[in-house]
């Protein structure tokens, strides 16, 4: 898995609840086997009928031109489980994320990524946006050594990530090797379960 | 399975049951009993464990099903869909080099993964499930735990059979009440996210109870589970009961003999303790509920077909998804123009499903200038149709009878509304864009949408006399 240590570049306020993984990663652009994952951000808002960036959207402002932090609303990332959200926003450089609050599945597919997802409290968070606003590009940077993101208008921000997923995207460990570290109990799970419950340890078509 | 004992839920009794190990970093391995796998995020994953070296490590748990890019017009194949064909061809090579079944394009099984699961007894009570897909929660209408994922959790479960998952919150929804006359599980799901919001159950894993659910069939409870999702729920399911065991019975992968009798004996006890705490108890009296229609951009965004819009005094995302779906704050839905109409999906894609839209479509004509749709949840599905006449209602009334995909729910299959064109759809989102750039989805009932689609407005399907 790809680490995460420390990230600098302008933090984009995107102010908005709700952004589902649609708004984020259209479906319509992900059918191809390798997509554009860059211009697959939020496409369908970002550029214009004629393929132009669409000069009102807050990713084509020139300010934004070298982004790095997201700073966005409530539940962000609900709706699909598609990974493709997270690999376009990566695409595009941004690898920390701050919202009032994430969706569950797309917060575990960030974790997946290396790419930090904080949420702060009510107070801390709504400094960042005031701060991250009035910057108007000017660069922020997330550390997670330090678990602050540091930035102009103000003292750094700690912010609190649970101390194993910090570890694991420190070291960007990988999480299928994590797994199969136990792979003798996994073993040994589904031999007590062949007894127990055979119908779960084998689906068989009984039409032969 | 593990020893039941003291005050537990039932989502706590699976979860423990499957547990295997915890691991360094806190995450609890949890055992999935079958992964079903989609080609739209399939073939990433095999590409992640060919590039690691890695094998399905237990492909006789595992299924392949071509669902999100297939063309649903007579006769397709492969390319019917250009833009589907390298998914539907990756898949078909992932399934022959890692050797697992797939139910193909041509197959007489062939359907989406949610509808095809429990119809052939792969789901079965007390089990889990893996799906790279949101809607994953939908067969725990069988009592299984069955979670949605990513495609590198998916790469994850396909290489050892287990996910490393943070243990969600417990939430149990007692739905108190009766039903009235034309309103559905899918009626019940839209003011359930209408009320806790769409990020209502954001982490948790949801049991839906109370006597709704039990006097629900085992599809009506597919579609209660299938919109857990809508308000971020990680998992959603009901108690298996006796309704439930009669249902799977007899299915092709279901058990048989003494290990059906035995299985039986285990899922009589899968029901949570009497005097288990939950982290959130809800109770929605579902009385005096009325066929529910969204008017906004998220499913959360709904009202009873009766119901106005609210007025948005200057929210400015309120003001935004209004003008997206170019109503009037304040308006009434009743009435309101209608250009397509979709009936299918894994929310709404199974024969009940079916046979309340043809109820209403028998011995009445879609209305002129409207398109309207069938594609059922799976072709297993489409043929019992077919044998009980209900394709005859539809194409004698001016309806397309197509094939089972996934089709206008994803959008991912080149079936999808104009810009601009208005949907009323049995599906599971209405975001922007979802079904089609700029097209403007409500989100209804079969029942509520058969009766657009004949009347050609938004319509209260109790006002129309049944033929």
């Amino acid at each position: 898995m790809r680490a995460f240590t420390a990230t600098t570049g302008a933090a984009v306020p995107l102010l908005e609840d709700d952004i589902n993984t649609d708004a984020i990663s259209p479906i319509q652009l992900a059918r191809s086997l390798k997509p554009d994952y860059r211009r697959m951000l939020f496409m369908r808002t970002r550029w214009q009928a004629d393929g132009t960036p669409d000069p009102a959207h807050v990713l084509n402002q020139p300010h934004f031109a070298d982004p790095a932090i997201l700073v966005t609303g409530e539940n962000f990332g609900c709706g699909s489980s598609r990974e493709a959200a997270v690999w376009a926003l990566q695409a595009n450089g941004f690898s920390c994320l701050v919202a009032k609050s994430f969706n569950d599945q797309f917060r575990e597919n960030c974790l997946q990524n290396g790419v930090l997802a904080i949420t702060l409290p009510e107070a801390l968070y709504a400094e960042l946006v005031a701060r991250v606003v009035a910057a108007n590009g000017a660069p922020f940077t997330a550390d997670l050594r330090t678990q602050t993101i540091s930035g102009p208008g103000g003292e750094p921000i700690a912010f609190a990530v649970p101390e194993a997923e910090r570890l694991v995207l420190l070291e960007g460990l990988d999480d299928i090797g994590l797994t199969v570290r136990h792979m003798a109990q996994i073993e040994a799970w589904e031999a007590r379960m062949a007894e127990s419950a055979p119908w779960l340890q084998s689906a068989v078509d009984r039409r032969g | 399975m593990a020893e039941i004992s003291g005050k537990k839920t039932l989502f706590e009794k699976i979860w423990d049951a499957h547990f295997v190990a915890e691991r360094l970093d806190g995450r609890e391995i949890i055992y999935m009993d079958r992964t079903m796998v989609h080609e739209l995020h399939g073939p990433k994953a095999f590409e992640k464990l060919r590039k690691a070296g890695r094998r399905v490590r237990r492909p006789d748990l595992t299924f392949a099903v071509q669902d999100h890019t297939i063309a649903t017009r007579r006769g397709r194949d492969d390319t019917t869909n250009p833009e589907g064909t390298p998914f539907l061809r990756a898949q078909r090579a992932g399934a022959v080099e890692f050797g697992f079944r797939i139910f193909d394009v041509d197959d007489p099984e062939q359907g989406i993964s949610h509808v095809i699961g429990p119809e052939l007894g792969m789901v079965l009570p007390g089990a889990t499930h893996c799906v790279p897909d949101s809607h994953a929660a939908t067969v725990g209408a069988l009592g299984a735990l069955s979670f949605g994922c990513g495609t590198t959790e998916l790469e994850h479960v396909l290489a050892t059979q287990v996910l490393a998952m943070k243990r969600p919150k417990t939430m149990r929804i007692r739905l108190e009440g009766r039903l009235g006359r034309h309103v559905t599980a899918k009626d019940v799901a839209l003011h359930i996210i209408g009320t806790l919001g769409v990020s209502g159950a954001n982490g948790h894993a949801v049991e839906y109870a109370g006597p709704v659910v039990e006097a629900m069939g085992i599809e009506a409870r597919m579609t209660l589970c299938n919109l857990t999702v809508e308000m971020g729920g990680r998992t959603g399911f009901v108690a298996p009961d006796e309704t439930a065991f009669a249902w799977l019975e007899g299915r092709p992968f279901a058990p048989i003999g003494e290990d059906w009798a035995r299985a039986l004996e285990t899922w009589r006890m899968l029901r949570s303790d009497e005097d288990a705490v939950f982290d959130a108890d809800i109770v929605i009296d579902c009385s005096d509920l009325a066929p529910q229609v969204t008017w906004g951009t998220n499913p959360g965004q709904v009202t009873g077909v009766g119901g106005l819009v609210p007025a948005t005094q200057g929210d400015e995302a309120l003001d935004k998804a209004l003008g997206y779906m170019d109503i009037s704050p304040g308006a009434r839905l009743e009435g309101l123009k209608v250009d397509r109409v979709f009936i299918g999906s894994c929310t709404n894609g199974r024969i009940p499903d079916l046979e309340e839209a043809a109820a209403i479509v028998r011995g009445r004509k879609v209305a002129q200038g409207v398109i309207a749709m069938i594609s059922p949840g799976s072709t297993i599905v489409k043929r019992e149709a077919e044998a009980l006449g209900l394709d005859r209602v539809f194409i004698e009334a001016g309806f397309e009878w197509a094939e089972s995909a996934c089709s206008m729910c994803a959008g991912g299959n080149g079936d999808r509304g104009r810009p601009g064109e208005r949907v009323v759809s049995t599906t599971n989102r209405n975001f922007e864009g979802r079904q089609g750039p700029g097209v403007r989805t409500h989100l209804v009932s079969p029942a509520m949408a058969a009766a657009a689609a004949v009347t050609g407005v938004i319509t209260d399907v109790r006002k129309l006399e049944e033929a």
